[in-house]
C-alpha cells in the first residue's frame, strides 16, 4: 500500500481516517517499508472491521499484519458488549488458538550442537507431525468434553506435564466459559486421533539458542541465560479448531443474509456477543481454546520424554504459553473508564503490561513474555509487554513474521532439498515430514522478522527482551 | 471444446481453488480435485475405495462451501485422499462420489493440512461462454 494515504500521528504509528460507515478510525502499527509491503487488501479489511457495531478506540493491524478473512491476519479490535458489540468467527480465525509456548532447558549451546543430529532425529521421530500423523492418544465421549472444559489442566490431571506448568499459560491453562455442546460432532470426531499432533503447513518444533539479551532484567525474571538452549512449539486446536471455525462462519453467514444484514465482506459475519449464536460461539471457541492449550501440554510432555534420553537431568521448565487467535473478555480503560471487552486478535497476541491480571507472579513486575515465531530457519524473539502497549493496542503486540510471498510461489521459487542444504550450512538441522511443503516455508517466503519486531519495540507495543536462533527446526 | 480442469489460484497466506465445466457438477468435482491437488501429486494417488457425500441446500454457493468442506472432513477425520470425484445434484440435493485411499507419507508427500473453505472469492456461476466455474479461497 502507499503510505502516503495514511495520517502518520506518531512514530511508526499511522491512522487510516474515519469516512464512510466507519465506526472508529483504523490505526497501522508500521514502518513506512512494512506498509508498502503490505496489501492494499489489509487496509479494506481495516475499515471495514471499523464497521462493524461496538467497536472500540480503533480497528488496529499489528506490524506483522497481512490480508486475511474478513479481519487482516495481525488485526486486533475490541467490542463493547453492552453497547451492541460483536464477536466474528472470521475475526477469529480458522486455527484458534494457534500459538507458541517455550521451555527453558538450562543446557549449554555447545552441549546441544555436540548431539544435534540424534537430538533432531528423537524429537522428528517422538511428536508425531503432518498429514495423516495421528497421536498415540484416542479420546471421545465424555472424556473429549472434559478436554474441551479443562485444557491444559485436563492433560496435567491425565500425567502429561506438571502443576506448575498451568501458572506459566494465559488464563491458568484453561479457558473458562467452554461449552463443549456447542462443538459440533464433526469438530469431535477431527479430533478424536489428533490429540498431541503439531499439524503441519507453517507449525514447528524448535531447539533454539538464545544468542542475544536485550533486556536483562526481563531475561532473569523469565530465566533466560545467553548461549542456553529452549525449544518452542508452535501448533493450534488442530481439526476440532478448524471444524469450529467452519461451523460458525457458515452459521453467522447464513444469519446476517436471513437478517438481511448487508456486510462489506462475508467473511466479517458476526453475531452479537449479547445473542443466542454469539453465546453459542464463544462456548465453541474457547473450547477450541482448551484443546489447543491441551495439544500444546500434551507436546511438551512428549518433547520432555524425549530430551530425557539424551540429557537426563533437564527439566525444561515452562518459560510462557501465548494463543494468537483469539477473542477474550478482558477490562482495560476507554475514555478513562475501566471497560468489559470482548477482544479480538487474529494473528496476534496479547502482551499484558507489569501489573496486569492474569500474570504468573514471578512475571507481575515484569509484564508478560510475548513469544513471537520467525519463519523456517529464521531468528525468533521473546518480548515483554508493557504499559504503554496496554493504552495502545488493548495490550496486543505482533505474532510472526507474516507471509510476502503465495505458497503458489514459494513452490515454484524455491526446492526443498537446496533449502535443507543452505540451512545446515548455517548450522540448522531440519526435519520435515514433506518436500513439498518446506518449499512452502522457505524463509524468503516471509517478511523480515527482525523489521516487525523492531517496529514492535520502538512504538512500546511489546519491548525486546531476547533474540532465539534455531538449531533444530522439526517442521509439520 | 468444453472445458473440463481444475486450477489454483493465488492468496497471500492461502490458496485459491477452482473448478470449470459444462455442468455445475463437473465445476464441483473438478474444484474437489483442486482441494485434494494442494495436498499431493493426483497421479500418486490410486483410486482404492470409494467414500460418498451428501449435502443439501438451494443456494449453489452454500452448496458448494459445504461440499468443500465434506471433502475437508473426510481428509481430516478419515486421513484419506481423492483422485476422482463424480457429482450429481437434483433438486437441492448433493450426492458425490470420492475415490482415493489413505494418505501414506511416503508415497504421497502430502505438503499441507487443510483447514476449511471460506467464503472469500466464493462464487458459483456461469461465464460468458456459458463454462460453470466454482471457486473460493480455503485456509492452509
Amino acid at each position: 500500500m502507499d503510505p502516503g494515504i495514511l495520517k502518520k500521528i506518531a512514530p511508526n504509528t499511522f491512522e487510516l481516517e474515519q469516512t464512510g460507515a466507519m465506526r472508529v478510525p483504523g490505526i497501522l502499527f508500521a514502518d513506512e517499508a512494512l506498509l508498502r509491503e503490505m496489501e492494499d487488501k489489509v487496509l479494506e479489511q481495516i475499515g471495514n472491521v471499523a464497521t462493524l457495531p461496538g467497536i472500540v478506540q480503533a480497528s488496529m493491524a499489528m506490524p506483522d499484519a497481512h490480508w486475511g478473512y474478513g479481519f487482516p491476519i495481525g488485526g486486533v479490535g475490541a467490542f463493547d458488549p453492552d453497547q451492541g458489540g460483536v464477536i466474528s468467527a472470521g475475526g477469529v480465525g480458522f486455527d484458534i488458538a494457534c500459538g507458541v509456548r517455550t521451555m527453558a532447558t538450562g543446557i549449554h549451546r555447545q552441549d546441544i550442537l555436540d548431539n544435534q543430529k540424534p537430538l533432531a532425529d528423537l524429537l522428528f521421530k517422538n511428536i508425531p507431525a503432518g498429514l495423516g500423523s495421528t497421536g498415540g492418544i484416542r479420546i471421545k465421549g465424555r472424556e473429549m468434553d472434559e478436554m474441551l472444559t479443562h485444557g491444559a489442566s485436563w492433560a496435567v490431571k491425565r500425567g502429561y506435564g506438571w502443576m506448575s506448568d498451568l501458572e506459566k499459560i494465559e488464563e491458568g491453562g484453561v479457558a473458562r466459559g467452554a461449552i463443549p455442546d456447542f462443538v459440533s460432532e464433526k469438530a469431535k470426531q477431527r479430533q478424536e486421533k489428533e490429540m498431541g499432533t503439531l499439524g503441519s503447513g507453517n507449525h514447528y518444533l524448535e531447539v533454539q539458542i538464545i544468542d542475544e539479551i536485550f533486556d536483562k532484567i526481563a531475561a532473569r525474571a523469565f530465566g533466560l541465560r545467553k548461549d542456553d538452549a529452549v525449544i518452542s512449539i508452535h501448533c493450534g486446536s488442530r481439526g476440532l479448531g478448524h471444524q469450529v471455525a467452519t461451523d460458525y462462519m457458515r452459521l453467522m453467514v447464513i444469519e446476517a443474509r436471513n437478517q438481511k444484514i448487508n456486510l462489506p465482506d462475508r467473511d466479517l459475519a458476526c453475531a452479537p456477543i449479547h445473542s443466542e449464536t454469539g453465546r453459542q460461539y464463544l462456548g465453541a471457541m474457547r473450547s477450541a481454546i482448551n484443546c489447543a492449550l491441551a495439544n500444546r501440554q500434551i507436546i511438551t510432555h512428549l518433547v520432555r520424554e524425549a530430551f530425557a534420553r539424551i540429557f537426563p537431568s533437564a527439566t525444561l521448565d515452562l518459560i510462557y504459553d501465548v494463543s494468537h487467535n483469539t477473542c477474550r473478555e478482558e477490562r482495560h480503560e476507554v475514555n478513562g473508564k475501566m471497560t468489559r471487552l470482548f477482544v479480538h486478535r487474529k494473528g496476534a497476541t496479547r502482551s499484558f503490561g507489569p501489573g496486569s491480571p492474569d500474570l504468573p507472579k514471578q512475571y507481575m513486575d515484569i509484564g508478560q513474555p510475548v513469544l513471537v515465531g520467525g519463519s523456517m530457519g529464521s531468528s525468533s524473539y521473546i518480548l515483554v509487554g508493557s504499559r504503554e502497549g496496554m493504552k495502545l493496542s488493548f495490550g496486543s503486540a505482533c505474532h510472526g513474521a507474516g507471509r510476502v510471498m503465495s505458497r503458489k510461489q514459494a513452490t515454484k521459487r524455491f526446492r526443498a532439498s537446496r533449502l535443507i542444504d543452505e540451512l545446515q550450512e548455517q548450522g540448522i538441522e531440519i526435519r520435515g515430514h514433506s518436500f513439498r511443503g518446506l518449499a512452502e516455508e522457505a524463509p524468503d517466503a516471509y517478511k523480515d522478522v527482525n523489521r516487525v519486531i523492531q517496529v514492535s519495540h520502538d512504538t512500546g507495543l511489546a519491548r525486546k527482551v531476547a533474540r532465539l536462533t534455531p538449531v533444530i527446526s522439526v517442521k509439520g | 471444446m468444453r472445458d473440463i480442469s481444475w486450477s489454483h489460484f493465488e492468496h497471500k497466506a492461502d490458496m485459491g481453488i477452482e473448478g470449470r465445466g459444462p455442468s455445475m457438477e463437473i465445476a464441483f468435482a473438478q474444484a474437489g480435485l483442486a482441494l485434494n491437488a494442494i495436498i499431493s501429486d493426483l497421479k500418486s494417488i490410486s483410486p482404492r475405495v470409494v467414500r460418498q457425500i451428501r449435502c443439501l441446500g438451494d443456494d449453489p454457493e452454500i452448496l458448494f462451501f459445504d461440499f468443500i468442506n465434506e471433502i475437508i472432513f473426510l481428509i481430516s477425520s478419515q486421513g484419506m485422499i481423492f483422485c476422482r470425484i463424480e457429482v450429481k445434484i437434483t433438486d437441492s440435493e448433493l450426492a458425490a462420489w470420492l475415490s482415493g485411499e489413505d494418505i501414506d507419507p511416503a508415497k504421497h508427500d502430502p505438503a499441507v493440512e487443510i483447514k476449511g473453505a471460506s467464503f472469500n472469492n466464493l462464487s458459483v456461476k456461469q461465464d460468458k461462454n456459458g463454462q460453470w466455474v466454482a471457486r473460493c479461497v480455503v485456509d492452509v
